[in-house]
């Protein structure tokens, strides 16, 4: 199957004068058959890209919305491995690029046992990333385009960074307000691709009604730092919120997880969701 | 590598975290070692919380075990636990570090105690994050932290425990940065917590290995200490890993010591993985998902364990061994009795560690952790007992 880059999706609706638009839902959410569906509907109402949450049960960078949504999607089986099953079937119809959003511990997890049967008597750093190995060759092969780990520095993400380049996925960073100009040059020169995730707000995910000030400031220095598309993500619910950003400072992408859950969860259909945010 | 202890520990938290771990890992070099800060924190240790604290010989325990017991008495500090050693700690390093609110998880209560009267002594506020599950059982000590002036938030996420306790504070911290320190509670999470804990509570070790030089002209054969998330346990063996001579006995809550039970023990029946910031042993299922963890002893009810102890496990300086809730329970009334003294049922492990092995261990003198006092865990004695058809 022949996708776009991340990258690539990004520039194409930037040509065509629109944002790009990337909506979060967690795997098995709201139901494990309905899921499914929410992402083909998604995709036909213009997500660009998606983020499939991996659930975890001690999701630290997210606010309740996500959390207890997460909680859900763990009691109704989302997993990585619903996840690959899921996609083997379902990712040639879905036209949008497609990244994993979770904790680190599913990820190095997955391919733990049979990394020990592989490789006895080896260092911890050894296991894991033959570990990781087993699952990126797996993800590669449904198209999985990239991960984002949000409990994941640049401090401790090499053999990451090492082993997702090997099957041609990307490494997503996360920098936010409190992150310096020297620190996106870092994430920058480690290799981190597709698209940089800028955190709006010094907290966890979830809405609020209007963005702290301060988003210019992080915007500006990650436009200095990276030579990649910017997302801007946490505490977006509605387009007006980027009204008085300046148009250099206008981020290429948008990402969307607590107020599409809610959303979703006061029965409300997809294609009213994505509406506003496609004009 | 920075952080690790051999292959475990590291710092696995989001990027809006790491100024502030960078900002306390600067800050711990430049204070810690500092002669006004030593003095000061010593000055508390000694006039407010209670230090040194007595090493106590147990005749008549000693006697029907055969075996020399000595107890390193962490019950009589202030507040009634080895806690209080980390909270001063870190409570007055926030005030070097111009912070002025302090914020702490605490799962049985005790940690959030010493968290709110360290914080009540040096002039800070304090808001302790709690599991509803928790507050429930340990209503006693959130009334104590109300009286000491701190806000208890109730965590009802999760599994209503401590590790969501935990969760709730990292997320507070993100937010609440700038003017916030994390006090945490035990030698464990992303560094540089596991080594300032540790740093804190070696006080513990400083002095027994001292106390019992002078009353036996030698070191002990064994130190025991009961290892949850392992900061008394750190605190003491870390005045001995030197010495080779020395066995030293790191003891896991087995839960109710059925096949496939709930249980605390993350070194003995769990694997590596990644939680709260750090590399270490975890109790999970297949999938990576943290699995509920289940103790008698709320104190060691955790399903991580700090990355020190699942080093010196791997490199076998520490033997980890378990103690179930029975065992816990049995000893807990057996010291009581014979040197009236009630552990803690934290610490009650440790003693059932030495009751189980003393026909092994005969004429051998051994150094106990008691890390704190059982008066906190009266209720859940009587219940135990009641259930097994016993009395007080």
């Amino acid at each position: 199957m022949k996708i776009a880059t991340l990258a690539n999706i990004i520039t194409s609706d930037k040509n065509n004068g629109r944002m790009t638009l990337i909506p979060f839902l967690p795997a098995a959410f709201p139901e494990a058959n309905l899921f499914w569906s929410t992402l083909t509907e998604l995709s036909e109402n213009g997500a660009g890209i998606i983020e499939i949450g991996v659930p975890f049960s001690d999701p630290v960078a997210d606010g309740p919305q996500v959390a207890a949504a997460s909680e859900i999607a763990l009691k109704n089986g989302g997993s990585l491995a619903y996840i690959l099953a899921g996609l083997a079937e379902k990712r040639a119809k879905l036209e949008c690029g497609l990244v994993l959003m979770g904790y680190v511990n599913p990820f190095i997890q997955y391919g733990w046992a049979n990394a020990r049967r592989k490789k006895k008597e080896v260092s911890l750093v050894e296991i894991i990333e033959t570990s990781l190995d087993i699952l990126a060759e797996k993800l590669a092969r449904v198209a999985v385009q990239g991960l984002i780990v949000p409990d994941l520095p640049l401090e401790e993400s090499e053999i990451w960074l090492k082993v997702l380049k090997k099957y041609g996925l990307t490494l997503i960073a996360l920098v936010g307000p409190n992150t310096s100009f020297e620190k996106m040059k870092n994430y920058a020169e480690a290799g981190v691709g597709g698209y940089v995730y800028v955190v709006s707000v010094l907290g966890t995910t979830g809405e609020r009604s209007e963005l702290p000030l301060e988003v210019t400031r992080t915007l500006t220095r990650a436009r200095g730092a990276f030579n990649l598309p910017l997302a801007l993500g946490f505490g977006l619910n509605s387009p007006r919120q980027l009204d008085y950003l300046p148009a250099n400072l206008k981020p290429e992408a948008v990402i969307f997880g607590s107020s599409l859950i809610r959303h979703l969860e006061q029965g409300h259909s997809v294609a009213a969701f994505m509406e506003p945010w496609r004009k | 590598m920075n952080g690790y202890f051999g292959q475990f520990g590291g710092r696995f938290v989001p990027e809006l975290l790491m100024p502030p771990l960078v900002e306390l890992e600067h800050s711990s070099a430049k204070f810690l070692n500092r002669s006004d800060f030593k003095e000061e924190l010593s000055e508390l240790l000694t006039d407010y919380a209670g230090r040194a604290t007595p090493l106590t010989f147990c005749p008549a325990f000693s006697a029907e075990l055969g075996v020399k017991v000595f107890l390193k008495r962490e019950d009589l500090l202030h507040t009634g636990a080895h806690k209080v050693n980390n909270t001063l700690g870190q409570a007055l390093l926030a005030k070097k570090m111009s912070k002025k609110n302090l914020i702490a998880e605490t799962g049985a209560g005790q940690h959030g105690v010493a968290t709110a009267a360290a914080a009540a002594r040096l002039g800070l506020s304090a808001k302790i994050f709690m599991g509803a599950v928790d507050v429930e059982r340990q209503r006693a000590n959130v009334d104590r932290m109300n009286l000491l002036g701190a806000e208890v938030v109730v965590v009802s996420n999760g599994t209503q425990t401590l590790k969501d306790a935990i969760n709730e504070t990292l997320r507070y911290w993100i937010a609440h940065q700038d003017d916030t320190l994390y006090c945490f509670g035990t030698a464990a999470g992303p560094h540089p917590f596991p080594e300032l804990v540790a740093h804190f509570q070696s006080v513990i070790g400083l002095e027994a290995r001292d106390q019992i030089l002078k009353k036996t002209g030698t070191l002990p054969d064994y130190v025991v200490a009961a290892v949850g998330g392992g900061s008394n346990a750190i605190g003491i063996f870390r005045h001995f890993l030197n010495n080779q001579e020395v066995c030293l006995i790191g003891v896991e809550a087995a839960g109710t010591g059925e096949p496939g039970c709930y249980n605390s023990a993350s070194i003995n029946l769990g694997r590596p993985g990644v939680l709260h910031g750090q590399l270490s042993m975890l109790l999970q299922d297949e999938a990576g998902q943290v699995l509920p963890s289940h103790s008698i002893s709320a104190g060691l009810d955790y399903p991580g364990v700090g990355p020190e102890h699942a080093h010196l496990a791997a490199i076998g300086r520490v033997r980890y061994e378990m103690a179930a809730d029975a065992d816990a329970l049995n000893a807990c009334c057996l010291l009581s009795r014979a040197e009236g003294i009630i552990p803690a049922l934290e610490s009650s492990h440790a003693l059932a560690w030495v009751i189980k092995r003393a026909p092994e261990i005969q004429g051998r003198t051994v150094l106990i952790c008691l890390s704190g006092r059982g008066d906190k865990d009266l209720d859940i004695i009587k219940n135990a007992l009641t259930e097994r058809g016993l009395k007080l």
